[in-house]
């Protein structure tokens, strides 16, 4: 390999990538059975973070920025005046390999700009990973990009090699995506994840029957959404999230803020931020939705159709539902104890293990770890005063708020609740 | 009150619980040598690692634990603190004293910092199996250096050994100084000794006609291109990736 030809492309093709946010290589249990190189868990692993925070995971790059297309918030996109370039599938699999020895990421996440049309491009995706897989015998995570438009064939032999494939909607919207990429639509997306769906589901269930069955896209797929870019509502986002999960059996959607990248009319200035708050706001609802037992119109509704940027989604519906709390936390459901802010999934689960042994009294459930200053309102232990103080939602709010003023922690962090 | 010293091995922490029910002293101070500092007025009681009793204690916690408990006790005892050992000690009395589901009573102080100290010790783990980084030797071997916290060699081994099965790697705890080493059948604890016989102690050299350096330099390549400036947060940066990391990460290397 040429060191600053490679080195050039990185860096290109590296850049050209890094906007699409979908980065965990979890979900993936390819075992090391062959002797080979590397294996997938689970819990995929960040191997290093970038200095905006996000995981780095996988070597995350386009085959190509060449693109037939001219989608407006793209930096690929036709009209745009850069540099372009494009790995052959030696470079891929070269790199890919070399960084896996070094410990740097858990696998290869591909995706690519549109160069001829859409099979001669899906063709090399296919290349590269039956390289990785057959001659390299290399276990670790690959995440392929679909390419919308692509045969159905080619989609279903790469879905034999890859971990996770994934689409992008790209605007939460079908009107959204219209006014700044006419030439694609929400029905491009759907049909193959509907397709790869449906193989993932029968490959299920032929291995019920036969073990020897190869495995399809073990680690299921995946969405992404733009942020921000076009003026949806955090309700319109959700629920067209809510709907995918179901539709498609998802496993993850992302959504990502947008960052302006050029002066488009049809778009947010240059130097407008990223909307980050609310980008993090919609990763809290989406966690509620997958791990707390929450529907979307619980938390999001036509008379609250965004997200409060001042405080998480559980607060906010919990101030919503002041009639259902306090609760007692030495006798309520666990499923309610999910639902108290301050209280996360560990801690609901520790609570409901330790109250057996004995009423809990307020200093043991301060030292469960879970956020008391913010639960203290909704919850009740043993030695709780008989008659508690009824606030209202507003003071509690402000209560909750002046008091994580000082220890403000950066918007972008998940909080747990 | 008398103290108990043990030579810092697990076996040695196991026969340490064995003696004092066998010498029923009352209540102790426990110590491992590393962190044992004759006192005036306390007795010392050395305990004699022995293996037989060891594994007679390692039963019957086992008896009384969930797999997960069970390691939880492992990896409290890897975190190699003072404080660690004496709540240790706590809680295998409190298992041994036969409460049912003794573990998961999260009021009990010593259950609840074995599990919570657990955690920290599984989350180096999990620091250490993301930022090893190997560098290839001239002889063609995977070297990786690291300062881990606590003790997380033992836990990490499995981890690296079903992941890189196709090549030969040594990882080394400089704090520590002993490490492991995959010859592609075998993995084996290396120490000083070995170390120096392969001249690990100064940097391993770099392997020229394996491009050790172009990877390294492309892989520097792919962390700056994959920022994204807008979104720049050096706190939250340094909260996921800490500093004590830094030394040996090859993309924190800044360039002469
Ligand atoms: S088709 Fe994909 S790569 Fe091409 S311009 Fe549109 S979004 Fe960018």
């Amino acid at each position: 390999m040429n060191f600053n030809r490679a080195s050039e492309k990185l860096q290109i093709l590296a850049d050209a990538a890094k906007y699409d946010v979908s980065c965990a290589s979890s979900g993936g249990n390819r075992k090391n059975t062959n002797k080979g190189l590397g294996d997938s868990k689970a819990n995929g692993i960040c191997h290093s973070f970038t200095e905006d925070g996000r995981c780095v995971s996988l070597l995350k790059i386009l085959l190509t920025n060449h693109c037939i297309y001219d989608c407006a918030f793209c930096v690929s996109r036709k009209s745009n005046d850069i540099q372009r370039a494009a790995f052959t599938v030696e470079e891929v699999v070269e790199l890919t390999i070399n960084f896996y020895r070094r410990n740097y990421i858990e696998g290869l996440f591909l995706s690519s700009g549109i160069f001829k049309n859409a099979d001669y491009t899906m063709e090399r995706l296919l290349r590269i990973v039956k390289k990785l897989r057959l001659e390299e015998r290399f276990n670790g995570y690959i995440h392929l990009k679909t390419i919308p438009g692509a045969s159905e064939e080619l989609i279903q032999e790469a879905g034999l090699y890859a971990d996770r494939m994934s689409i992008n909607l790209e605007m939460p919207t079908e009107a959204g995506l219209k006014t700044v990429a006419p030439e694609k639509s929400h029905e491009d997306v759907k049909k193959p994840l509907h397709f790869v769906n449906q193989h993932i589901q029968a490959y299920n269930s032929d291995r019920k029957l036969i073990l020897s069955t190869p495995k399809f896209v073990p680690a299921g797929q995946s969405t992404q959404m733009v942020v921000g870019a076009t003026p949806e509502s955090d309700l319109e986002i959700m629920a067209t999230a809510d709907q995918f999960y179901k539709a498609y059996n998802l496993k993850r959607v992302y959504y990502s803020g947008y960052v302006p990248i050029r002066q488009d009319s049809l778009l947010p200035s240059i130097g407008t931020p990223p909307p980050m708050i609310r980008e993090n706001r919609l990763y809290q609802t989406d966690w509620l939705m997958r791990f707390y037992g929450f529907r979307v119109n619980e938390i999001l509704d036509d008379t609250h159709p965004n997200l409060d940027p001042e405080i998480d989604p559980k607060l906010s519906w919990a101030l919503r539902n002041l009639h259902l709390f306090p609760i007692d936390i030495n006798t309520a459901d666990y499923q309610l104890i999910l639902r108290v802010p301050g209280i996360g999934v560990g801690s609901a689960k520790k609570i409901v293990a330790a109250r057996q042994f004995g009423k809990l009294r307020t200093y043991q459930l301060q030292n469960l770890g879970i956020a008391y200053n913010r639960a203290k309102y909704f919850v009740r232990c043993a030695d709780s005063p008989f008659a508690s103080k009824d606030w209202q939602a507003s003071q509690i709010r402000h209560f909750i708020l002046s008091s994580s003023q000082n220890k403000r922690q950066s918007p972008q962090q998940l909080t747990l609740f | 009150m008398e103290i108990y010293v043990f030579d810092d091995t697990f076996e040695g922490f196991l026969t340490l619980i064995f003696d004092w029910y066998n010498r029923k002293p009352g209540s102790i101070t426990v110590s491992s040598a590393k962190h044992y500092h004759p006192q005036a007025f306390s007795q010392t009681y050395f305990i004699v690692t022995d293996p037989e009793k060891a594994m007679r204690v390692a039963t019957g916690l086992r008896k009384r634990l969930s797999k997960e408990a069970w390691r939880a006790v492992y990896c409290t005892f890897l975190s190699e603190r003072l404080e660690a050992y004496e709540h240790l000690f706590g809680f295998a009395v409190y298992v041994f004293s036969d409460v049912s589901q003794a573990e998961s009573n999260y009021g009990n102080e010593h259950v609840l910092f074995v599990h919570q100290m657990a955690r920290k010790v599984e989350r180096e783990k999990h620091h250490l199996e993301a930022f090893v980084r190997f560098q290839q030797t001239q002889d063609g071997m995977y070297y990786a250096p690291i300062e881990p916290k606590y003790n997380v060699l033992p836990l990490i081994a499995g981890h690296f050994r079903g992941r890189y099965a196709d090549q030969s790697w040594v990882i080394y705890d400089h704090v520590r100084k002993y490490g492991l080493y995959y010859d592609l059948q075998r993995l084996q604890l290396i120490t000083l000794d070995f170390q120096r016989s392969h001249n690990f102690d100064t940097p391993a050299r770099i392997s020229e006609d394996h491009h050790e350096e172009m990877y390294q330099l492309l892989w520097k390549d792919y962390f700056k291109s994959a920022n994204i400036p807008a979104r720049r947060n050096l706190k939250l940066h340094v909260r996921n990736l800490p500093r004590r990391f830094w030394k040996y990460l090859t993309e924190k290397q800044v360039l002469d």
